[in-house]
């Protein structure tokens, strides 16, 4: 006969919020957040195109938009989106091929994707923004 | 009853493969951009301009388009999917994320190819 408090005490549900995401996870679920936001502003991102293209008067006001610092913000994050998608999707296109499927190399590469992503967006930044 | 005989082997094939495919077509875009770009520094309308005006980088551009509309499609789907349950209104958002992209897609070209 089971104990009946140890029965009592069973999880009726596992909270996976108490587990910790790995890296890899991580990667993927940014992949999607970061899909998700550039196309939710790729028609901002297509009207500061065609303003820039459209006529010099339009081109200045494009420029004056960018140099508001709400706007930087925004085309910051932008710029991190799409890096990150970018980087994350050639990794996924390796793991596609079954390369680097192993643990080790898929936390390696996992790493590799944010330090990659972040670092072109910093220098992005520095020679773009500011 | 229904006499369902499971034929799933290539269910989503497609839309995986146009995902992969439009992916790499983006990702060899944004490298030759990033090179035009950096050889020609624009700092001005009439460089900018100028950067898109030869008949190879409308064409690669508009490849870029097609590709990232059709890659936002497949992506927009999944997330839908998954996050959204009732049918009703997941069919509501499919049609507004397919009317988005064709309507962007037109906007594009009419960028690209106006004088």
């Amino acid at each position: 006969m089971p104990d009946a408090a140890l029965k009592k005490n069973r999880p009726l549900w596992y909270n996976l919020s108490l587990l910790n995401l790995p890296l890899p996870g991580v990667v993927s679920i940014l992949h999607r957040i970061s899909g998700a936001l550039l196309f939710l502003f790729s028609a901002w991102l297509l009207y500061l195109l065609d303003g820039s293209l459209a006529s010099p008067e339009r081109y200045a006001a494009v420029a004056a938009t960018l140099a508001h610092p709400l706007a930087k913000l925004v085309l910051l994050g932008l710029l991190w989106a799409f890096l990150h998608h970018l980087c994350a999707g050639v990794r996924y296109l390796f793991l596609d091929l079954h390369k680097g499927v192993d643990l080790p190399t898929a936390r390696l590469t996992a790493g590799l994707v944010f330090g990659v992503s972040l670092a072109l967006t910093a220098l992005l930044v520095a020679l773009l923004l500011w | 009853m229904v006499n369902r005989v499971v034929v799933g082997a290539h269910y989503g094939l497609r839309g995986w493969l146009v995902q992969r495919m439009s992916a790499v077509v983006m990702t060899v875009y944004a490298l030759v951009f990033a090179a035009a770009f950096a050889a020609a520094r624009p700092a001005d309308h009439a460089a900018w301009k100028a950067l898109f005006a030869p008949g190879w980088m409308r064409f690669a551009t508009l490849l870029f388009f097609a590709s990232l509309f059709l890659h936002a499609w497949v992506g927009m789907r999944d997330i839908l999917m998954d996050y959204v349950k009732p049918a009703g209104l997941r069919l509501a958002l499919e049609v507004l994320v397919i009317l988005a992209l064709v309507g962007c897609a037109g906007w594009a070209v009419q960028i690209l190819w106006r004088t």
